[in-house]
C-alpha cells in the first residue's frame, strides 16, 4: 500500500499545529472575543467535508446525513463571520469613534 | 488536472485563512483579516463544487437554509448576547463534524465493504489509506465533535442563563465521567476492530450517545466565572473535530485550517488559565464555586456612600479608572458608563479602563461591552499597564467585579485564589465599588476590598447608580 500522501497529510497537520501556537501567541486581551469567534468560523471548513458526503450517486442515508452536516456547517461558517464583523466594525478608535456611524 | 485545481484552490484557502487568523491579532488589520478568512472560506467552498456528481439541489437548499439562519441569527443578536452566540456557533461545528463521521459510516456501509469504499475515496483525494485508518479517523470525530456539540449547548445555556450558571456537582462524579470516556474509546477500538460490520454499526451509535453524554458531563461542573476557559477549550474541539473530519476523506485543507483552529483555541485556553493562575484540569475536575470556601474573616467593615459623596470626590478627581466585571454585563451599564467616562474627561480628569483578563464570562467580553457602548479601545488597558500606575490614580470604580480585584489573592495564603494576578484597586486613593447586594463573589470568597479603609460601597443595580451620577454631573 502505498501510504507517502498519507505521511504528507500527517506532516501538513503536525506543522499547522505549530504554526496556530506560533500566530496568536501575543494576541492584545481586547481582540480575543473576535478571534475567538473568527477562528470559531475558521472551523465551519467541516462544510468541505460535509458537501462531498452529498455525492449524487451514494448511499441515501449518507446524503440526508450530509445535508444535515451542511445546514449545521453553513450556519457556523455565515454565521460566524458575520457576527465577527459587526463585533470588530465596533473596535474605534479614538477619532473615529465620536463621528464613525453606528453599526 | 480537475484535482490539480481543486488542490490549488485548497492551498490559496489555506494561505488566506492563514493571514486571516494572524491580522485578528492587531487591532488595526483585525477585520480585514476576517474578511480575508471569510474569502478563504469562499474558495474552499467553490472548489469542493468542482467536485462533479454532488447532489446540486441538496447543495443549495442546504446551504441556502444554513446561511438563513447564520445570517439572521448573526444580525439580529444583541452585542451583550455575543457571548452565547458564539458558544451556539461553535456547537453547530461539532456537529455538523461529528455528521460528517457518520456520513462516511453509512457510505461504508452502502455495500458492507470497506473496500469499495476505500478505493472510491481514493479516487477522490489521491490517498490511499488503510481501513483502520479511515474508522478511527471517523471514530474521533464523532467523539470529538459530539462532544463540542453537546458542551457548547450547555455553555449556551449557561450564558444565557436558561440554566443556572451555578458548577453542578455530585459524588461519583469524577467516577461516572471516566467511564463514559473509557466506554467512547472502546466504542472506538470495536468500530475499527469490526471493520464497519454490524458489530462496528452498533459500536459507532453507542460512541454517538456517549460523546453527546460527555459533552454535558464535561461542562456542567463548571460554574460561571470559568466559563472564559471553557468557552475557549470548546473552541479548540471544534478545530480538532474539523481536523478529524479532515483525515477521514482525506482533504488538506480540513487538515490545517481544523488544525489551526485548534491551536490558537488551545493557546487561547492556556491564557485564561493562566489568568486564574490555575491549571485546565483544575478548572475542569475541580468543580469551583461549587462549594462556598472558608476563608480567614475578614476585618473591618463595609461603609456604604451616597451618590452625592462620591460625585464630589469624582469632580475633583485628576485621574479615574473603571474596573468592569460580569456585573456591568448584568446590569447593561456600559452605556452609562460611557456617559460617565466622557463627563469626567469633560471635567479634565484622565480616564482609564482596566480590563481584567477573564472578567465577564467569555474571553474580550467587556472589550466588545464597552466597544459597543462607542468607548474608543485606547482607552481599554490590559491589567499589566494599569497596575504599576494604580497608586497615582484618584478614584478606582469598580463596576460588577468581584475576584479580579480581590486583595487577597496577594495576601492571604489560605484562600482559593491566592496567586490570582489582579487589578489593584486597593492602590487607588479612593475605590468606589458597585455592587448590588453584600453577597461574595463567584469564588465564594468575602472580598477583602470591600472592607478597606479606602473603599466606599455604592449598593444598587449598577445602571441606575451611574445614570444618578451622569445626572448629578449634569446638573
Amino acid at each position: 500500500m502505498e501510504l507517502a500522501p498519507l505521511l504528507l497529510l500527517l506532516f501538513a497537520f503536525t506543522l499547522a499545529i505549530f504554526l496556530g501556537f506560533e500566530l496568536i501567541s501575543k494576541v492584545p486581551s481586547q481582540l480575543h472575543t473576535p478571534l475567538m469567534s473568527g477562528s470559531n468560523a475558521i472551523s465551519g471548513i467541516t462544510i468541505v467535508g460535509a458537501l462531498l458526503a452529498l455525492d449524487a450517486g451514494g448511499s441515501e442515508a449518507a446524503k440526508w446525513i450530509g445535508f444535515a452536516a451542511v445546514v449545521f456547517a453553513t450556519i457556523n461558517v455565515a454565521g460566524g463571520y458575520m457576527v465577527t464583523d459587526r463585533m470588530l466594525a465596533m473596535f474605534k478608535k479614538k477619532d473615529e469613534g465620536k463621528k464613525g456611524p453606528r453599526s | 488536472m480537475n484535482a490539480v485545481l481543486i488542490n490549488l484552490l485548497y492551498i490559496a484557502a489555506s494561505i488566506l485563512f492563514i493571514f486571516g487568523i494572524k491580522m485578528l491579532g492587531s487591532a488595526d488589520t483585525a477585520r480585514r483579516g476576517n474578511q480575508l478568512s471569510a474569502a478563504g472560506m469562499l474558495i474552499a467552498v467553490v472548489a469542493t463544487l468542482l467536485y462533479f456528481g454532488l447532489s446540486w439541489w441538496m447543495v443549495v437548499a442546504g446551504m441556502l437554509v444554513g446561511g438563513t439562519i447564520g445570517a439572521i441569527a448573526a444580525t439580529r443578536v444583541r452585542m451583550t448576547g455575543m457571548p452565547e452566540m458564539v458558544a451556539l456557533f461553535n456547537g453547530f461545528g461539532g456537529i455538523a463534524s461529528l455528521l460528517v463521521g457518520a456520513a462516511e459510516f453509512a457510505k461504508i456501509r452502502l455495500n458492507n465493504d470497506i473496500g469499495a469504499y476505500l478505493q472510491a475515496l481514493q479516487q477522490q483525494s489521491g490517498v490511499t489509506v488503510p481501513g483502520w485508518f479511515a474508522l478511527t479517523a471517523i471514530g474521533l470525530a464523532v467523539l470529538i465533535g459530539g462532544t463540542t456539540f453537546t458542551g457548547s449547548l450547555v455553555a449556551y445555556g449557561k450564558l444565557s442563563r436558561r440554566i443556572g450558571s451555578k458548577a453542578v456537582v455530585f459524588p461519583g462524579q469524577q467516577a461516572i465521567n471516566v467511564t463514559v470516556i473509557l466506554g467512547a474509546v472502546a466504542g472506538v477500538v470495536l468500530m475499527v476492530w469490526d471493520q464497519g460490520r454490524d458489530l462496528s454499526q452498533v459500536a459507532g451509535i453507542v460512541l454517538v450517545a456517549l460523546a453527546l453524554i460527555y459533552g454535558v458531563l464535561m461542562t456542567i461542573p463548571i460554574g460561571g466565572g470559568d466559563m472564559p476557559v471553557v468557552i475557549s477549550l470548546l473552541n479548540s474541539f471544534s478545530g480538532v473535530a474539523a481536523a478529524m473530519a479532515g483525515f477521514i476523506i482525506l482533504n488538506n485543507v480540513l487538515v490545517v485550517a481544523g488544525c489551526l483552529v485548534g491551536a490558537s483555541g488551545m493557546i487561547l485556553t492556556i491564557i485564561m488559565c493562566k489568568a486564574m493562575n490555575r491549571t485546565l484540569a483544575h478548572v475542569l475536575f475541580s468543580g469551583f464555586g461549587a462549594a462556598a470556601q472558608s476563608a480567614k474573616a475578614v476585618e473591618g467593615e463595609m461603609k456604604p456612600a451616597t451618590i452625592e459623596d462620591a460625585y464630589h470626590v469624582l469632580e475633583a478627581a485628576q485621574s479615574v479608572v473603571f474596573i468592569p466585571g460580569y456585573g456591568m454585563a448584568v446590569a447593561q451599564a456600559q452605556h452609562a458608563v460611557k456617559e460617565l467616562a466622557e463627563l469626567l474627561e469633560e471635567n479634565g480628569a484622565e480616564v482609564r479602563f482596566a480590563i481584567h483578563p477573564v472578567a465577564g464570562r467569555m474571553p474580550g467580553h467587556m472589550n466588545v461591552l464597552l466597544a459597543e457602548a462607542d468607548v474608543p479601545y485606547e482607552l481599554l488597558q490590559e491589567m499589566d499597564q494599569v497596575n504599576p500606575i494604580m497608586p497615582t490614580v484618584d478614584v478606582a470604580i469598580v463596576i460588577g467585579a468581584n475576584d479580579v480585584v480581590n486583595p487577597a489573592a496577594l495576601e492571604d495564603e489560605s484562600c482559593s485564589i491566592y496567586g490570582m494576578p489582579i487589578v489593584l484597586a486597593h492602590e487607588a486613593r479612593t475605590v468606589y465599588c458597585l455592587k448590588r447586594g453584600q453577597g461574595p463573589g463567584f469564588s465564594g470568597l468575602q472580598n477583602s476590598l470591600f472592607f478597606r479603609e479606602n473603599t466606599r460601597m455604592l449598593y444598587g443595580d449598577a445602571k441606575q447608580t451611574v445614570t444618578r451620577l451622569v445626572g448629578e454631573f449634569q446638573s
